[in-house]
């Protein structure tokens, strides 16, 4: 039955892609593109038949690869948590693949072989990540996806490889750090197992080993998530990498690497044993805290809506961290629906920044100015969109993830954490609104040069595929807010033990 | 105090590598003692693998009569090295990335010190 193979037809989807997209190359290269978009449609279908299942069924599937069974062999863990991921990080690789056929076009024409070769194995990388039951198993496929995405981020403008190999020297030193971990609980337990360790971990949680391997593993992974101090690579990679690339990694590549922080911290541990040693939560909850108000200051102060972005992921996947770092229901709950909000979120700004940089040539915010709600109504429209969602406007989806971290916060106390998080949306709205205020808020009827230049401008919108994709992942988001008592209904079941 | 030190002479040697690698990173200006800095804090890790399953007086893990399976302390554990080879290929693709990396840079801005290159790059 197809239903049991699915956590093992997910990547191997995207690896049979992978391979194909070059060897189809030599026969008509414009064709990448299209097996792209098709192999990531397949496996998005995939994974929303496993989620289907699972919303239906409620059953966590154990897929063994060749028969062994673990803690010999590895194993594929599809439960409601896993599932949720792949499904959000596939769609919205899917939306973000078909809006890059121009942008392939005119950012790196020649290349789109070999792109979106690569494109299909970072997406392999995600995939097994999130999917992945075995320690060792899940720092392979991040190297895989990290350096799909050294690859992605190096193709791009003039400086983009200097920043992919700044990139490149910060991430495998987190991977290492990660690798070193793992070797300490490995030899303190003898399993690679997440489940069979899970089991042992109580017993030896007292070994100074398993603290430094605790560190270790978080620090690790915080390179990848970008948390606080350990968040130098992001900017400059997200903004000098192509359009599609940032667009891709930005909402998906830092998503994930919170999603295997929150399997190590609430799943892997356990909440009933992850402070024993170190208070390791509030550290984390602490450094998110401050990564939230970093990243938000220095947005302001940046004036290139790429580089905006980018110190505003720092800030958003802050939210994110401290919604793990809460440890309460709440929290868990406010953690992964932002996961599913801020992928649609930036995703759809990126987007945005794509479209403008492709009929402009640039992103730099000091240039908007009315004109473009005449040129690029839908595009605006669905900027404004996102752009009020970070900000937290009901009904949109960005208000319900930060609601339900206010009331974690709330529960266990933390008021400090409570303030960061009413204050960062004040700080949202004032880098989102002074791009509205250039674009919508200007009156030029009282200039009768400018009022007669705008009357006259034709809107210029991007072509379909590009401008559909914007739109339905701005739909996306008032969806979500709309719908989100179902989906956090969903995400009720997936509580960790002792949660 | 010196049976601590000698008898856990692996790790320092883990140590030492991890920190030599991590200056290089940090302290060398050139992109490629950079990558070199890389590999060997890589290498630390690797050794560090190698090293907690190596066993005295054990035999390499191939089931023979001689050595009945029943006496762990025979056999090598076999897990880490067999892992150590996956980091070692990952290893190897990571500089393969970096030096393509540092060809596209020194191309563009025909050097890979890194202060020249901030000042070419402002």
């Amino acid at each position: 039955m197809i239903g049991s193979d699915i956590p093992a037809l997910i990547p191997i989807t995207f690896l049979a892609f992978a391979i194909l997209i070059p060897l189809l190359g030599l026969w008509k290269r414009h064709l990448s593109y299209y097996w792209a978009v098709l192999g990531t449609a397949i496996a998005t279908a995939f994974s929303a038949l496993g989620f289907y299942n699972y919303v239906t069924g409620t059953e966590t599937i154990r897929y063994f690869f060749g028969g062994w069974e673990p803690p010999i062999g590895i194993e594929f863990v599809y439960d409601g948590l896993s599932g949720f991921i792949v499904l959000v990080i596939n769609a919205i690789a899917l939306f973000v693949l078909i809006h890059s056929r121009m942008i392939g076009k005119t950012e790196f024409p020649g290349k789109v072989t070999g792109y979106y070769s690569v494109a299909m194995l970072l997406m392999l990388g995600f995939n097994g990540m999130v999917l992945t039951g075995d320690l060792f198993n899940l720092y392979v496929f991040l190297e895989i996806s990290s350096l799909a995405s050294y690859a992605l981020i190096g193709i791009g403008e003039k400086r983009a490889p200097y920043a992919a190999f700044r990139y490149l020297i910060i991430g495998t030193v987190g991977g290492s750090l990660y690798l070193l971990g793992v070797g300490f609980l490995y030899t303190i337990t003898g399993t690679l197992n997440i489940i069979d360790m899970t089991a042992m971990l109580p017993e030896v949680i007292s070994n100074s080993a398993v603290i430094t391997a605790l560190v270790l593993m978080v620090a690790g992974i915080g390179v990848k998530a970008a948390l606080f101090p350990l968040h130098g690579w992001l900017p400059d990679s997200y903004t000098y990498a192509s359009s599609t690339s940032s667009a891709l990694i930005a909402p998906i590549g830092t998503k994930v690497a919170a999603y295997v922080l929150l399997r190590v911290v609430l799943y892997l541990f356990g909440v009933d044993i992850i402070d024993t040693a170190i208070p390791i939560t509030e550290i984390i909850g602490v450094l998110a805290g401050v990564g939230i108000l970093y990243g938000s200051i220095m947005a302001i102060a940046q004036s290139e809506l790429k580089k905006m972005l980018a110190y505003s992921s720092v800030s958003q996947i802050g939210y994110i961290i401290m919604g793990i770092s809460l440890a309460n229901p709440f929290g868990f709950i406010g953690a992964v629906l932002h996961v599913l909000n801020h992928a649609l979120m930036k995703a759809c700004l990126f987007l945005v920044a794509g479209n403008l940089r492709l009929k402009e040539g640039h992103s730099d915010i000091t240039k908007f100015d009315e004109s473009y709600r005449k040129k690029y109504p839908w595009t605006m429209l669905a900027f404004t969109t996102a752009a009020l969602s970070m900000v937290g406007l009901p009904p949109l989806a960005g208000f319900f993830s930060k609601w339900y971290l206010a009331l974690g916060t709330i529960e266990n106390g933390s008021w400090l954490l409570l303030a960061v998080i009413l204050l960062s949306s004040l700080l949202n709205a004032v880098y989102f609104f002074r791009i509205l205020e250039k674009v919508y808020l200007r009156n030029p009827e009282s200039d009768e040069d400018k009022a007669g230049i705008l009357s006259s401008l034709r809107s210029n919108e991007v072509k379909p595929s590009m401008l559909w994709t914007t739109s339905v992942i701005a739909v996306g988001i008032l969806a979500v807010g709309l719908l989100n008592a179902f989906i956090v209904s969903a995400i009720v079941t997936m509580f960790p033990a002792g949660l | 105090m010196i049976d601590f030190v000698f008898g856990h002479y692996a790790y320092w040697f883990t140590i030492i590598l991890l920190a030599i690698g991590l200056y290089g990173m940090l302290i060398k200006d050139n992109l490629v003692k950079k990558t070199i800095g890389l590999s060997i804090f890589q290498t630390g890790v690797i050794l560090f693998f190698v090293s907690v399953a190596t066993k005295w007086n054990a035999t390499v893990p191939v089931k023979s009569d001689e050595f009945p399976v029943t006496e762990v302390a025979n056999y090598m554990n076999p897990l880490p090295h067999t892992l150590m080879l996956t980091a070692i290929v990952v290893g190897v693709a990571t500089l393969g990335v970096a030096f393509a990396l540092l060809i596209t840079i020194y191309n563009r801005y025909e050097t890979l010190n890194e202060q020249e290159l901030l000042e070419k790059i402002q």
